[in-house]
């Protein structure tokens, strides 16, 4: 397929492109969802295209097709200039495009059973089996289980000679129970909501152990519906890995996209609470604090070889120990800030043009354990696995939701509660990090569905995370 | 014969007798132009080709789709899905595919905005730019235009089309924003010199904004906040899944809603952006979800009518699209009422206007309680005029008791298409004064 993205490539220059790259993608993609036993889908999508990327004086243009003739992917490199061309009516500044090593590569995943290859009948009665033994709980209405798969090829040509091909394997799945009482409903997930996901094979799902917690999960969604609601006030808040992660996700990798604090989303994203003058200044959050961006942990969702601007995988350090370092960026972003580009630029599938993604934003472990946390706090609440999220513009302000929640007393937990919410301030709530569990518990969590872009695109994002405690947080926030 | 009348017919040829099928197909261009910072810098096209095929042997059910359609990716394709449905259990809520239908004589399509090119868009970009004076603006201007067929085993054969043109952007200060948009189904229905100007208008309004404290205060939600919560409302409630599934807050006739409110989803309304079938090729239907604040009917596919002892109302969604997991409404309209926005803002002693939403997140399904922010543009509302801006907000608030009886205080008359939290042109509105909306803190703490 280098072929395929040449011709693009050729097409664009010779339209007067003075830069142009190009990806050639083959993206297979697997779910079966299943609901009360009931196969609900099973669904096998293929995506193959080329999608040309255009340079000309300040101004980019874009193009993709499925058409792989020659005829085909030359009109695309030729409508990737054209575009090009028609920018420049609202043009802007001259656009540098900082450097990047030129390689010829070849990166794969490591994985034992790549999805694929794992009969779908397996898949199927794993997931009905699960739904089974939820619905035997009484009180569940609704039980849900899928699993998902991803194969990708890809072969990144540019102009400058950069050739690499990647394969890419990802896997992951997640399983529910609802119950529906008269005005409200509860619900429990595993491994956490919207589904665990990692690169590598079936193995990432396997290791799970899916089946050891479905009844548990059903009864403790069963058991919401009476829990006391959790009372609004200030206290110590201890929160699971999972939600942690998505914390992370939210108020740390959205903010340090530097397409971000350059204004570049500010229309639909977003922009950020960051300013680049206080890189190197600015605190984050407590000195337990301490940020990368790794695209380079194995099995982590965000984890690759190169970028889709053919930069290599990195880790960056982006807050240490509690004060911001480093951003998201790309080649030409990380030029306008004066940095350098960090290969964290990825399109989703091969008719988007790639833009700055996080990668595997993860906050590095503390020591000890989420019971050794339990244990030292006398007064709190504990919540685990995200129901809901939101956050403002900048991302700053925060609110979210999760599953399920307990009372802490005396360094044991107590009665269950529902509804557990908690609001803060995204420098301040860092701020307020007091504990963090360590290595034995912090886990690679993978976000499947994160959206950015217009048109939207859908990124694969990691984020490492271990239990971890925030003093003085208002949680219970009814409205 | 269309591109994608041809592939359907191609597809069902390469499925021969192995099985039965159905198969959506669109092609087209999907072009977007975006801007930040007053310069365009993402300009991309896509030469859009989506295949959908389901296929079924004997109630075993597999869907699949490609982008390619070369004669080796549909024969693979065909094969692929025929194996893996041999295999699986008999789906026994399938409904089998519909049979022959009549074509709605609807066509949302204009022929020139089809061939546009970059520089229209441009155009329109700059025009936006330029009608902010010199304020820093980000936005976009997306063209799209697509014909879709559908064909399947059952004899069922309907094609059509459809062009969109949104523009959706932001004029900002220093130390604030404000939106304006645009959409309809031709370059020439968009007004980016009024969206333009509307967005700097909110934009330096929006300076020296203050800190509100929160609670409960009477509501201005311009076209762009309603586009959301009919959104919700509808994702959540309408959908005959959710109902089907003992998820949605309806009982189909109660009165949940004050009586001036109405939304129905309506496909034939002239200025409608959108394909007049939907992904299984059943015509679609007018439903009004919201009847005098009462629910008389829910939209279906032909899975959950099934399973509800009805008939499909042609809202099975389309892969890819938001809410596509279940029947959705992609033509919503909000009865409108007979007041200006101006009227609507002397009507109230104090509250609070707001421009758009953002990043709104059910807590619970069942009674659609959201929590939100405000965003680019804020007012404070005191005895009947704005008397200035106030910082964003958040709030926790229940859409349905938003609506409730008694609360709806006032609709104006100008309704447009806007740009909702999930997607832009597919929810038609006016401004709403609604009695009560409870605001939690500020966006900034």
């Amino acid at each position: 397929m280098f072929d395929r993205a040449e011709m693009g490539v050729l097409a664009a220059i010779d339209a007067g492109a003075t830069y142009a790259d190009a990806r050639a993608v083959v993206a297979k993609e697997e779910s079966i969802e299943v609901q009360n036993q009931h196969l609900e889908t099973l669904d096998v999508s293929e995506r193959i295209g080329v999608g040309v990327r255009a340079l000309i004086g300040s101004s980019w243009g874009f193009a993709s097709t499925g058409d792989l003739s020659n005829v085909g992917l030359r009109s695309c490199g030729e409508l990737a200039a054209a575009i090009a061309k028609a920018s420049a009516a609202v043009a802007g500044p001259l656009l540098e495009f900082a450097d990047v090593p030129v390689v010829e590569a070849f990166w794969e995943t490591p994985h034992i059973e790549n999805p694929f290859d794992v009969p779908t009948t397996e898949k199927v009665d794993m997931l009905v089996d699960l739904t089974a033994t939820m619905q035997r709980v009484e009180g569940i209405n609704l039980a849900y289980g899928m699993v998902a798969g991803w194969d990708t090829r890809k072969w990144f040509v540019s102009s400058i000679g950069h050739r690499i091909e990647q394969h890419i394997v990802e896997a992951g799945g997640f399983y529910t129970a609802t119950a529906i009482g008269e005005h409200e409903t509860q619900i429990r997930s595993y491994p956490q909501s919207f589904g665990q996901y990692e690169t590598g094979g079936y193995e990432t799902i396997r290791k799970w152990n899916y089946s050891d917690h479905a009844e548990r999960i059903a009864e403790e969604a069963v058991a919401l519906l009476t829990a006391p609601e959790m009372e609004e006030r200030q206290t110590n808040l201890i929160l699971e890995s999972s939600q942690v992660a998505l914390q992370i996700h939210e108020s740390v990798g959205h903010a340090i996209e530097l397409d971000r604090i350059l204004g570049w989303e500010a229309a639909f994203a977003g922009t950020s609470h960051l300013e680049l003058d206080k890189l190197g200044t600015h605190r984050y959050g407590s000195e337990l604090m301490n940020i990368t961006a790794d695209a380079t942990i194995p099995g982590a969702l965000g984890t690759f070889g190169y970028d889709d601007e053919g930069s290599p995988a990195s880790c960056v350090d982006i807050v240490k120990n509690g004060i911001w370092v480093g951003v998201l960026s790309g080649r030409d972003s990380a030029a306008v800030a004066g940095l350098r580009p960090g290969g964290m630029v990825r399109g989703d599938g091969y008719n988007r043009i790639p833009m700055v993604r996080m990668t595997n934003v993860g906050l590095l472990p503390g020591d000890g354990t989420l019971d050794d946390i339990i244990s030292d706090t006398d007064d709190g609440v504990y919540m685990g696995t995200n129901r809901s999220w939101s956050i403002d513009d900048r991302r700053l302000n925060f609110q979210f939701g999760c599953e399920i929640g307990y009372e802490i007393k005396n360094g044991k937990l107590g009665r269950m509660l529902k509804n557990p919410t908690y609001t803060g301030i995204t420098p301040q709530f860092w701020g307020s990090l007091d504990r963090l569990a360590g290595e034995s518990e912090w886990t690679h969590w993978g976000v499947p569905n994160c959206g950015k872009g217009q048109p939207v695109q859908v990124a694969h994002t990691g984020h490492s995370a271990s239990p971890a405690r925030f003093a003085g947080v208002r949680v219970g926030v009814k409205g | 014969m269309s591109r994608s009348t041809d592939l359907v017919s191609r597809i069902l040829d390469i499925v021969g007798t192995k099985a039965d099928a159905g198969v959506y197909v669109r092609t087209g261009t999907s072009a977007l132009t975006r801007f930040a910072n007053s310069f365009i810098h993402q300009n991309v096209s896509d030469d859009v080709v989506h295949v959908h095929l389901t296929v079924a042997l004997d109630g075993r059910v597999a869907s699949g789709s490609t982008t390619s359609t070369t004669d080796d990716a549909l024969n693979s394709l065909v094969d692929r899905l025929v194996t893996v449905a041999a295999m699986q259990p008999v789906d026994s809520e399938f409904p089998g595919f519909g049979g022959s239908v009549e074509a709605q004589e609807i066509d949302h399509f204009d022929e020139e905005t089809s061939r546009a090119d970059p520089n229209a868009r441009a155009e329109i970009v700059k025009t936006f730019v330029g009608a902010g004076d010199g304020l820093l603006a980000a936005g976009m201007c997306g063209v799209d235009s697509y014909t879709d067929a559908y064909g399947n085993t059952a004899e069922r054969f309907i094609d059509g089309r459809m062009t969109r043109v949104v523009l959706d952007g932001i004029h900002q200060t220093e130390t604030s924003a404000g939106s304006g948009h645009s959409a309809g189904q031709s370059l020439g229905s968009i007004d980016a010199t009024g969206a333009g100007r509307l967005a700097s208008h909110r934009a330096i309004l929006g300076i020296n904004a203050f800190d509100t404290k929160p609670g409960e205060y009477e509501v201005v939600l311009a076209p762009e906040a309603m586009a959301t919560i009919a959104q919700f409302l509808t994702g959540y409630g309408f959908s005959g899944k959710s109902y089907n599934e003992g998820m949605s807050f309806v009982t189909l006739n109660e009165q949940r809603f004050d009586p001036t409110v109405h939304l129905k989803d309506d496909v034939s309304d002239p200025r409608g952006l959108g394909i007049p079938f939907d992904a299984e090729g059943t015509p679609r239907k007018t439903i009004a979800v919201i009847d005098g604040g009462a629910t008389p009917s829910l939209l279906h596919d032909r899975r959950t009518a099934t399973k509800a002892g009805n008939v499909s109302t042609g809202h099975a969604s389309v892969t890819g699209e938001a809410w596509d997991n279940r029947p959705s409404g992609r033509n919503l309209f909000f009865g409108e009422g007979t007041w200006s926005e101006e009227d609507l803002i002397a009507h109230v002693e104090r509250g609070i206007y707001v421009s758009t939403f953002n990043y709104c997140r059910v807590l619970d399904p069942k009674t659609v309680v959201v929590t939100g922010l405000t965003r680019n543009g804020t007012f404070m509302i005191e005895n009947g005029a704005i008397t200035g801006a106030v910082t964003n907000l958040r709030f926790t608030q229940s859409f349905i008791d938003a609506l409730g009886p008694g609360r709806v205080k006032g609709i104006g008359a100008n309704g447009r298409f806007a740009a909702g939290e999930d997607e832009s042109g597919t929810v038609h509105t006016p401004t709403f004064h609604l009695a009560s909306w409870n605001f939690t803190g500020g966006a900034a703490g």
